[in-house]
């Protein structure tokens, strides 16, 4: 707004900021590493070797190892001989002050896991520094409390926890990811086997060595890296008796189908195509504000993200022109410079299929747009785009596109705005922005998403349960009611 | 001296969408009693039978999810006063379906009008159990509700005609979820008479859809139904349980599974049918000036 003041828009910066690089060497990456299993990191027996690359330069990080079917069936044999041995039989008040140690130690290396994390993710570093790592601890902070509270969580007296705990995550939030999905396994007694994603395997890594200073002991987590014929193998693996999964719908499906017939208890965090409702009486600069977060936070890769821009006809010329003119000052670039906003893309596949669906955009005649921006020459990147003219029927308008690509669509009365956002397989999440407290209530009450943001997008805590309605997904995280999805109830 | 009299028999027929229609295919399969005696022909359903149930429950869906806790309480215990006034009918076909003493079928009648009577209090008190307000870090009103997860195909037990029919099907309804149900093939009879207690409740029409049939045809169209958001598959047999499962996978249908041979259905239930089949919803509501 001040540049607005002196007559420059934002295409032509009085001023420009100069680079504020966050330092590498905090990282302290190692050359390679092997699995965490039964409390130490051991080779391989018959997994392979990957390398993990920034995705923002292609560098390499680190070589790592994927995980064979013999080293699954071990680290399910160490988390086995935990649950029946130390951690089974430890009172929840021993068990908490482990997760308050681990919560702890997070805080104290936080700025080495948010460089890592941006490293191998390519998040900005400002998100990994003040949402994802801060995030992670009060998750293990939150849930360590519960530990020993288990009999007033309003499960029954005594709920018994399920036993090993089979855990594979996505690489959008590595550490957040772990956390959620951790925190409240080990609170409930369960131990775990837990799987980080091909592309962003070393803050679980640098977890794991937490995990040793915490003196957690062996095999209550066994952190297994490689890639999807990993996690298919735990999942599958008999010794395993709970099976949560965060990722895309298409591999939680294959994921219900496997434990389909068997024992085993199922959590599923899947995708997402969120509406993000604006009427014409919302305070337009907020849900501005709102819009981009709720898209272009983390390059858009958020199940949650409001995808689905739903606004109020008699306002949608003048909010996307705000919207633009918001977009033209967003920053993309080096990850680690601290006022970057917009990082890489995680992956060369990933970007393969942002393009795919913007280019389907464009070809069912959707309107494009991008701010000028010049992107690097090295690593993965897409601009922020918006589509405008955009049909219910268009693909960018169903499909889950994972990447910094807005749809817009317009509305006329609640009616309409409610049946267009509910009209998607998913129901992750939603956004309402007026200003009318009661219309706010009855818009949460008809959206069928499990996590309801109003006048603010994409926000998280640990005890607020998150979680899907229809293919987004069952079972919760967080809060009271994410308990049960690690207890026998 | 009354001359001798020739009993009415009832014809056994469907119940979709609040009537009562035989199967649109026109079949039909002999019931017997436990001792072997003809009780009926049932209605022998169809996989159109299964997706017109389906539409009835998803038309009932909106109203009934979206009806009063308390309303829905009072609908549900209107269901066990009539119920009870039908006692005497209801011991003499539990007595005929599962050759049971006397005495063991009207402990079963009683337990189930019992327990449906305990599920109606439910329905407004569901929300205060499984919901909170949620402290989170930072100027946000945050709270959880539970809510119904929609249209939900129930495969009733084997073992238990009436208290096990009633114990999967009333914690469902009271979460306002609405319902497909496939009777247990052998002994349907208890089943078709409740939904003409259905029928003439002030349960709406579509909320609770009920067929009687083979389950190893009609089980696998419903878990493959795509308007369908969960499967209890409480008297599957295990293969087609898993199978069902499996199929179920294809829209994420929330699965509650087989309930093992013999279960005591007198047992107190707890809470978790009734936290099954809701989804938790929460919303993050600005607080400031």
């Amino acid at each position: 707004m001040a540049l607005d003041a002196q007559g420059a828009g934002p295409d032509t910066p009085v001023f420009d900021y100069a680079p504020a690089p966050e330092s590498r060497a905090v990282a302290r990456l190692q050359s390679s590493y092997g699995l965490f299993i039964g409390g130490t990191f051991v080779e391989s027996i018959d997994g392979s070797t990957f390398k993990t690359v920034s995705p923002s330069s292609e560098e390499v990080l680190a070589e790592v190892t994927a995980a064979g079917p013999l080293d699954v069936a071990g680290a399910v044999a160490a988390a086995r001989a935990a649950f029946e041995g130390p951690w089974g039989a430890m009172p929840g008040r021993e068990r908490a002050k482990y997760l308050y140690r681990i919560a702890r130690l997070i805080q104290e290396r936080s700025r080495e896991l948010a460089v890592v994390e941006t490293l191998d993710n390519g998040k900005p570093i400002r998100e990994s520094r003040d949402v994802d790592v801060p995030l992670a601890a009060a998750h293990f902070f939150y849930h360590a409390g519960w530990a020993d509270k288990l009999d007033y969580a309003g499960f029954g007296p005594s709920p018994r926890a399920l036993g090993v705990a089979g855990q594979v995550i996505p690489w959008n939030f590595p550490l957040l990811m772990a956390a959620w999905k951790l925190a409240p396994a080990l609170a409930t007694g369960n131990t775990c086997v837990l799987k980080p994603a091909e592309t962003t395997p070393l803050s679980a890594l640098v977890l794991a060595e937490i995990l040793q200073q915490a003196e957690l002991p062996d095999g209550v987590v066994n952190i297994l890296t490689g890639d999807g014929t990993t996690g298919a193998a735990l999942v599958a693996h008999d010794g395993v008796d709970k099976v949560a999964f965060t990722g895309s719908t298409d591999v939680g499906r294959r994921i219900a189908e496997s434990v389909a017939g068997t024992r085993k208890h199922l959590s599923l965090e899947l995708g997402g195509k969120a509406a993000n409702i604006v009427f014409a009486d919302a305070a337009l600069d907020q849900a501005v504000e709102g819009i981009v977060n709720g898209i272009f936070f983390n390059q858009g890769h958020v199940c949650c993200a409001g995808s689905r821009l739903l606004v109020e006809e008699s306002v949608a010329a003048t909010v996307v022109a705000m919207l633009k003119r918001r977009l033209g000052t967003l920053r993309l670039g080096d990850p680690m410079d601290k006022n970057t906003d917009i990082g890489a893309i995680n992956s060369a596949e990933q970007l393969g299929r942002i393009v795919e669906l913007a280019d389907a955009g464009e070809d069912e005649g959707a309107e494009r747009w991008s701010p000028p921006c010049t992107l690097p020459e090295k690593g993965w990147w897409f601009p922020p785009t918006v589509f405008t003219d955009v049909s219910p029927a268009h693909r960018i308008a169903r499909e889950e596109i994972f990447g910094p690509v807005l749809s817009v669509l317009t509305f006329r009365t609640p009616d309409e705005a409610v049946e267009k956002a509910n009209n998607t397989t998913y129901g992750l999440s939603a956004g309402v922005w007026t200003e009318k407290g009661s219309r706010i209530l009855a818009m949460a009450s008809r959206l069928r998403a499990g996590v309801v943001w109003a006048n603010t997008f994409n926000r998280f805590d640990p005890a607020s349960p998150f979680g899907g309605f229809k293919e987004s997904g069952f079972g919760r995280e967080g809060g009271r009611q994410g308990l049960g999805a690690y207890l026998d109830v | 001296m009354s001359e001798p009299r020739l009993e009415v028999k009832k014809t056994s027929k469907l119940f979709i969408g609040g009537a009562f229609p035989r199967s649109e295919s026109g079949r039909s399969y002999v019931v017997s009693s436990a001792a072997g005696e003809f009780l009926c022909n049932a209605a022998w359903a169809s996989r159109k039978d299964v997706r017109d149930a389906v539409v009835a429950a998803r038309g009932a869906q909106p109203r009934w999810s979206a009806a009063t806790a308390y309303n829905r309480g009072q609908v549900l215990y209107r269901v066990a006063e009539l119920l009870e006034a039908r006692r005497a009918q209801f011991v003499h076909e539990v007595r005929a379906a599962e050759g049971a003493t006397a005495r063991s079928a009207a402990a079963q009648v009683d337990a189930a009008i019992d327990r449906w009577v305990w599920y109606a209090g439910w329905s407004d008190k569901l929300a205060q159990v499984a919901g909170s307000s949620n402290p989170v870090a930072g100027p946000y009103f945050n709270f959880s509700v539970p809510e119904p997860t929609g249209v939900i195909g129930i495969v009733a037990p084997t073992d238990s005609a009436l208290l096990g029919l009633v114990s999967v099907v009333a914690p469902v309804l009271a979460a306002g979820n609405t319902l497909v149900v496939l009777a247990d093939e052998r002994r349907p009879i208890p089943a078709v008479s409740l939904t003409e207690v259905l029928a003439t409740s002030d349960v709406p029409a579509g909320v609770l859809n009920l067929l009687t049939g083979p389950a190893d045809e009609l089980v696998p169209v419903l878990a493959g139904h795509r308007d369908v958001d969960g499967l209890d598959l409480a008297g599957a047999e295990p293969a087609l349980a898993a199978t069902a499962e499996a199929t179920g996978a294809t829209n994420i249908k929330r699965i509650s599974r087989l309930v093992p041979q013999g279960h005591d259905w007198r047992r107190d239930p707890g809470t978790s049918r009734l936290l099954r089949f809701v989804e938790t919803k929460t919303v993050w509501h600005p607080i400031g000036s």
